[in-house]
């Protein structure tokens, strides 16, 4: 493994048992092409440091682990919902000072010149990197936020407004991005309009919570009827339809403009697009490890759509974290130790989290 | 005691029907209602055979009511209109398409999209609002709301106008609704029948650039030199398509047999638009990795509103846009039905009614 001048330490699973252990690296510094590396230095000139303070635990995060896309090289050190505070700025870093809060999401890097690049849609770049397991431009694995320090390339690093906690403001890197992105791209929007959040987990309550600031009815879709207190309750959803139920169903039928799928299992596209209107708009961001069913009837009789978005560009990040600022809009979280970091993931795996677990750093990952 | 089909109303008609689900057709006396206030009575000059006829003659759908007189691709002559029509007088030349009423006060109804209306009355097969059955255009005489009748333009060739009526819109509808219709861009059309070359011819006048997608090599060299297209992908051919990938704006699937999305969504550039027009009856696997990764999409469409079918025409008029057609006289209906459904046809049959749908 090669060794660079700014050492770290993190959690890295090293099989697809995905348990996660303490694990010595070194942070590259070099995240251009042609550049050659220079291992003695600690940070590039475009490059931001940052002491990581917290990180998000992401059900991605679980399936990588666990090599369930087939695509993990171990060890492996996820986290892609990072917060913390820039220790060292490059000679050409103007955006950033030392002591900013700061964050950073799900890439890390990316071509920079073709037409997605230029449009601000890194999300959709065909060589972007990953803030974790992919391989980097000077040909290191990227290594993610389960980490006391990163260095990235200040483009990809967000500025956390005043009011965004630095803990309950981390999952918003990933979990944020990825509802509030398609929410803008499908036009679900409009005050007044009628939204339904499938899936109320770490994608879904933030899903409410932007829905109820777009002025829009928020119904949460789920199979779990312990949810509803909560949901209406605490998060704010307008009402809640048991997606098992065929009551709840058919009342709620033809009822809905959109629908944001966060459902991460395989499941059944026919009942949610039964919720939707004439024309309505069901946009899908989970993502299962197998093909759904997909009925075609309900799509010509009701011109209704089903679209796909990954996460979303660096300035729409940007833009989503000021949002979530000027609303005061974060995460709803379970703080953990480092060390509690295995037993975490085990009830991530059974959905058993209000609603994003968030492992607290800079207070503990030191004690490993 | 019920009336029968002769005598449920005061205008006498004749067309070919089915009687049961083989979907054979035979001659068939029945009647039509008076012409109402907003009706016009029109005589039937053409009427196009659409796939939709022959599922609905072997009631694959488990809704046909029988005696079944298809046709929804319906053109003829106005021969008598109600005092209070405006749109249309006798002589002029006019068509109705695949619906002849609809609730006219819904959401759907007031956004001229008759077509999404819970409460539409299919041009066949359907109860109308006076409790009998409505027959289609297979018929020397047709009557229809003065709102669901189109204007033929004079100079469109009233035969290859025909199809337009329901594969004409079918195509036209999604494209323009999708934003599909912009210069520049690539289409790919799946499926070269009745919907896929209208499709072409849409796309070309829209200044696409145009790639047919089929399973039928065969049909290469007629889409390339006679429909226009710019290319031609065989669907089985990994490697043709694999060199496509990535490349279309939007493509138009007409395809209603079962068939894989995977390809498709792969041939979408990203933020691409794939529009099923065919409805297979089981569903399709949707592999949702490369739908996020692009953030590409899928929708549906079916048939299009009353307004946007009078524009559809008007366009095609304009761009001298008509369907291919075979022309068949009414005794030839059966074998051309057998025919439709081997896809033995380039690439709708329309029937000449006027001219050879005669009592004995």
């Amino acid at each position: 493994m090669a060794e660079f001048k700014q050492k770290a330490f993190g959690l890295a699973a090293t099989d697809t048992s995905g348990v996660l252990s303490p694990f010595h690296f070194s942070r590259s510094t070099y995240h251009y092409v042609n550049v050659k590396i220079n291992r003695d230095r600690e940070n590039g000139d475009d490059d931001v440091t940052i002491k990581i303070l917290y990180c998000g635990v992401c059900h991605s995060d679980l399936h990588s682990v666990k090599n369930d896309w087939g695509l993990t090289q171990y060890p492996i050190v996820p986290g892609h919902e990072i917060s913390g505070v820039v220790t060292k700025i490059g000679n050409n870093v103007e955006k950033f000072k030392v002591g900013d809060r700061v964050g950073v999401g799900v890439l890390v890097n990316s071509c920079r010149t073709c037409d997605v690049c230029q449009q601000d849609l890194e999300s959709y770049c065909p060589k972007m990197i990953f803030t974790y397991n992919s391989t980097d431009k000077d040909g290191t694995t990227t290594y993610g936020g389960y980490s006391d320090t990163v260095i990235v390339d200040q483009h990809f690093v967000l500025r956390f407004p005043e009011n965004v906690p630095s803990d309950a403001g981390a999952p918003l890197l990933c979990a944020g991005i990825t509802v509030y992105s398609p929410m803008k791209y499908y036009g679900m929007t409009e005050a007044g309009k009628h939204l339904g959040v499938a899936g109320l987990g770490g994608l879904g309550h933030v899903a409410v919570k932007l829905g109820k600031a777009f002025g829009l009815k928020v119904t949460v879709i789920s199979t779990s009827p312990r949810k509803k207190e909560e949901a209406i309750n605490k998060l704010g959803a307008d009402a809640f339809v048991v997606s098992t139920d065929a009551a709840d169903l058919t009342a709620a039928t033809g009822t809905m403009d959109f629908i944001i799928d966060t459902i991460a299992a395989v499941h059944s596209l026919a009942p949610l697009l039964s919720l939707l209107k004439m024309n309505g708009k069901l946009v899908t961001v989970g993502l299962p490890d197998k093909p759904l069913d997909l009925p075609i009837f309900p799509l010509v009789s009701g011109r209704k759509m089903i679209g796909g978005s990954d996460f979303g560009g660096i300035k729409e990040t940007q833009e989503m974290l000021d949002f979530c600022g000027k609303h005061g809009i974060a995460a709803d979280i379970e703080l953990i130790r480092a060390d509690e970091i295995n037993a975490a993931m085990e009830r991530l795996a059974k959905s058993d989290v209000r609603y994003r677990f968030v492992i607290d750093i800079g207070n503990s990952i030191s004690n490993l | 005691m019920a009336k029968s089909h002769e005598t449920e109303h005061p205008v006498k008609a004749f067309g070919l029907a089915a009687t049961d689900s083989s979907g054979h057709l035979s001659p068939f006396q029945f009647s039509r209602r008076a012409t109402g206030d907003e009706d016009v009575q029109f005589k039937v000059l053409y009427c196009g055979i659409c796939h939709s006829d022959l599922h609905y003659l072997k009631n694959e759908w488990g809704i046909s009511q029988y005696p079944l007189v298809p046709g929804h691709e319906i053109v003829g002559v106005v021969t008598e209109v109600g005092k209070k029509v405006e749109k249309v007088k006798v002589g002029d030349k006019v068509g109705v398409g695949c619906m002849v009423g609809s609730c006219r006060s819904c959401e759907s109804c007031k956004d001229d999209l008759e077509n999404y209306c819970p409460k539409i009355i299919p041009t066949y097969s359907a109860p109308y609002s006076d409790g009998t059955i409505t027959y289609g255009g297979y018929s020397d005489i047709m009557v229809a709301d003065e709102h669901f009748i189109v204007r033929i333009p004079e100079n469109m060739p009233l035969d290859s106008a025909a199809p337009l009526l329901c594969a004409g819109i079918t195509t036209y509808s999604p494209m323009r609704y999708f934003g599909l219709d912009k210069p520049g861009m690539h289409i790919g059309v799946v499926g070269l029948g009745g919907l896929g070359h209208v499709a072409v011819k849409f796309a070309k006048a829209f200044g696409a650039k145009v790639t047919v997608i089929s399973t039928s090599p065969n049909k290469k060299e007629e889409a390339l030199s006679n429909l226009g297209a710019d290319s031609f992908l065989i669907s089985k051919n990994d490697d043709e398509m694999q060199g496509a990938m990535g490349t279309m704006d939007g493509i138009v699937d007409t395809v209603s047999a079962y068939h894989p999305l995977m390809p498709l969504i792969g041939l979408l550039k990203a933020h691409g638009k794939l529009i099923m027009l065919g409805a297979p009856d089981k569903p399709l696997d949707l592999p949702i990795f490369p739908l996020l990764a692009g953030r590409k999409m899928i929708s549906g469409s079916g048939i299009g509103g009353m307004k946007e079918t009078q524009e559809m025409i008007d366009f095609a008029a304009k761009h001298n846009i008509k369907a291919d057609i075979e022309l068949i006289s009414a005794d030839y209906v059966n074998t051309a039905l057998e025919r439709l459904a081997k896809a033995d046809v380039k690439y709708r049959f329309v029937i000449d009614v006027a001219n050879t749908l005669k009592q004995a």
